[in-house]
């Protein structure tokens, strides 16, 4: 057992990443009923978009490393650009299919996945390459009960908690957040109240794809190759965290994310070939138990 | 309509002028497929490989001239495979049947020389795959040969290499879900074994997809063992080898020939220091044919030198020239049966025979990288 705390360090580390991005699957979800299966791209996004920001910004470095300062301004811009290419996303490709059957929403969201990674791979100036990603965090290394723990993985796991209680808080506790359950209930009845719909759905695609691109930058961080593909799979395991802790509800995203990455990390602590099968498994015998996932409200859809 | 008329008229004179033109007296020519990926994870070893065929037909003229002394010109026809099996296994097809090539040479992968091997077979089209190192890839039939030495040689000179430098144990991490590391660790398992080292720790993951092999790491730095042996494709060692240092092993670290690019180096960053692997070729070689090489090679190319995969590729090339050139008859069957009889062939990496398996008997070499991410020159090793 003297290897569990350090086991738990990266089953953090990789859980904050599946969690930042589930919150963003479990947004969209919760509030316009669709499955945006392109949002593990949105990470890519955030993460190569960096990569080129951190490269304008390369004459800034002080003894090879980015002032702080700078480093909030990188993620700040890698944010919003993120952002914005979620909201044009949606404006571009799925408002105008808002109202026909979910099974087309659904399958234009994975053929936007396809487009998100194959365009950028075309460009010449992005290409199909894996990238080294430039260090943003500090690499100092701490001791925490004999386990290794560094400032990148301190970083990652609380920022995944912060964001996750602002998130919690905007949605319940302000003005757009009452607006987007509003919305989330009923879109007919929203609109009746005078609540611009399309707004709400635009700012609901933003956050989530602000927090795709800071997960981006967060994995890019801890594991520093980027390439265009490394959105899919990621994008995978955090749709099944999202399920796993109920999709829909933001704290069961983030209990699902951590739930999913510790889950992976000590299952191949005990048999490394069996590993990432594992969170597998638990998320069939949880949605066995509680079909609606740990948090969600199990909803029976009148017809 | 009168326009259509005379458009017509006027593609039939057009047409009839090329075919004279193919008459008079214009040497015929041949197409050489090339297999490798030019996009997609592997595109930086595809750049290389492509890079040393340009060296091939630099250095041929665009010309052969085989036994009875007629002169053909040579076309290469350059394919994407995005090292994906189903894609190489299309392009193989396209080129047989559509473009109707003599020869292939490529791909450079196992696993996709390997899915696409058994059309070439059927097809009698010869096959010479550049950096398919897996044994069972020649075993598909007698039209596919190859360029590099076989993964039990790699896993071998990396097995005699650790035991040489007097590290008696091991510890080994590899993707169970490729050929090429599995086929490195049996190889090394049986050659280390046998010449009396422990495998203290050895674990697996499972694909390209995972970026995290702390855990993996941890365990084996826990067994302590006085060398790490990682196997692994190219995409993946940057990170494993910084997690590796990361997680405590401060043991030499000796890769597979997938090691052999300096964009390894650029990942790992300073991690990368003291990593050895073993490979086909240096650039730092001094043979003749190797210097020659190098030099023809970065006159084309200014700002890179050759790597295994820039030599593999062109040293296929070669042997498929030479193979026309000695040909009976200019057919892919005479291709292959001259293919099968290389012997003593000058190449870079030294004098090559190929053998009666169609592996050829060639040598390699053990690099270490430095702090820079440059690797030199450590051992030669020759063919057994």
């Amino acid at each position: 057992m003297n290897y569990f705390f350090q086991y738990l360090v990266y089953g953090l580390q990789l859980g904050s990443v599946y969690a930042l991005l589930a919150l963003g699957y479990t947004m969209v979800y919760g509030i316009v009923g669709m499955i945006n299966f392109a949002h593990g791209d949105f990470l890519m996004i955030g993460a190569v978009g960096t990569y080129f920001i951190a490269k304008a910004f390369e004459g800034m470095r002080i003894d090879g490393t980015y002032p702080m300062l700078i480093v909030g301004l990188i993620i700040l811009i890698a944010m919003t650009m993120t952002g914005f290419v979620a909201t044009g996303v949606e404006a571009i490709a799925y408002r105008p299919l808002r109202n026909k059957p979910r099974m087309i929403a659904l399958i234009t969201a994975v053929g936007v996945s396809m487009f998100l990674e194959n365009f950028p791979r075309a460009l010449p100036f992005i290409g199909p390459n894996p990238r080294s990603f430039p260090t943003l965090f500090s690499t100092n290394v701490l001791k925490i009960f004999g386990a290794t723990v560094t400032v990148t993985q301190i970083i990652m796991i609380v920022l995944a908690v912060i964001t996750m209680s602002i998130l919690y808080y905007v949605v319940n506790h302000t003005k757009v957040g009452s607006q987007m359950r509003a919305v989330s209930m009923d879109k007919d009845a929203a609109s009746l109240m005078g609540i611009n719909i399309n707004r709400v759905i635009s700012i609901t695609f933003f956050i989530g794809g602000a927090l795709a691109g800071i997960s981006g930058i967060c994995y890019a961080s801890a594991y520093p190759q980027v390439d265009v593909y490394m959105g899919s799979w990621l994008g995978n395991m955090s749709f099944v965290s999202a399920v796993l802790g109920g999709i829909g509800d933001i704290r069961g995203a983030m209990l699902g994310g951590f739930i999913l990455g510790i889950a992976q990390i000590f299952a191949t602590a005990l048999n490394s070939t069996f590993g990432y099968a594992v969170g597998f498994i638990i998320l069939i015998i949880i949605l066995l138990v509680r079909p609606a996932g740990l948090m969600g409200k199990l909803v029976i859809e009148k017809v | 309509m009168k326009h259509r008329k005379l458009a017509l008229i006027g593609s039939v004179i057009l047409a009839a002028a090329m075919v004279t033109g193919a008459f008079a007296g214009e040497a015929e020519t041949l197409k050489i497929g090339l297999v490798c990926p030019i996009s997609g994870n592997s595109a930086i070893a595809g750049k290389y490989i492509t890079h040393g065929v340009d060296t091939a037909q630099a250095e041929l003229g665009g010309k052969v001239t085989a036994k009875d002394g007629t002169e053909y010109n040579l076309e290469f026809i350059y394919m994407d495979n995005e090292a994906q099996e189903d894609k190489t296994v299309n392009v193989f097809q396209k080129l047989i049947e559509e473009e109707e090539v003599i020869a292939i040479v490529g791909p450079d992968m196992s696993k996709c020389a390997l899915a696409a091997g058994p059309i070439a077979q059927n097809a009698g089209c010869p096959v010479v795959a550049t950096f398919a190192t897996n044994t069972a890839v020649t075993e598909v039939g007698d039209y596919i040969f190859r360029a590099c030495f076989i993964d039990p040689f790699q896993g071998k000179m990396a097995a005699n290499y650790i035991w040489g430098k007097g590290y008696k144990t091991t510890g080994i991490m590899y993707n169970n879900a490729d050929a090429y590391p599995t086929g490195l660790v049996d190889a090394f398992k049986e050659v280390y074994e046998g010449l009396g080292g422990e495998i203290v720790a050895i674990e697996e993951y499972s694909g390209s997809d995972i970026k995290d092999y702390n855990v993996q790491l941890t365990k084996i730095a826990s067994a302590e063992p006085e060398a790490l042996f990682l196997p692994n494709l190219l995409g993946e060692l940057g990170l494993q080898i910084q997690q590796a240092r990361s997680a405590g092993l401060t043991c030499p670290i000796v890769c597979g020939d997938s090691a052999d690019t300096p964009e390894v180096g650029e990942v790992a960053g300073e991690a990368v220091k003291g990593v050895g692997y073993v490979s086909a070729f240096s650039a730092e070689s001094t043979a003749d044919a190797a210097v020659a090489f190098v030099e023809k090679y970065t006159e084309l190319n200014p700002d890179e030198l050759p790597n295994s995969n820039a030599e593999l590729a062109y040293e296929a090339t070669m042997m498929v020239a030479n193979a026309i050139e000695n040909a009976d008859e200019v057919t892919r069957e005479g291709v292959r049966n001259a293919l099968a009889s290389i012997q003593d062939l000058e190449l870079p990496s030294g004098k090559m025979t190929m053998a009666e398996d169609r592996n050829p008997i060639k040598g390699g070499v053990v690099m270490e990288y430095d702090e820079e991410g440059v690797s030199h020159f450590v051992e030669a090793v020759a063919a057994d």
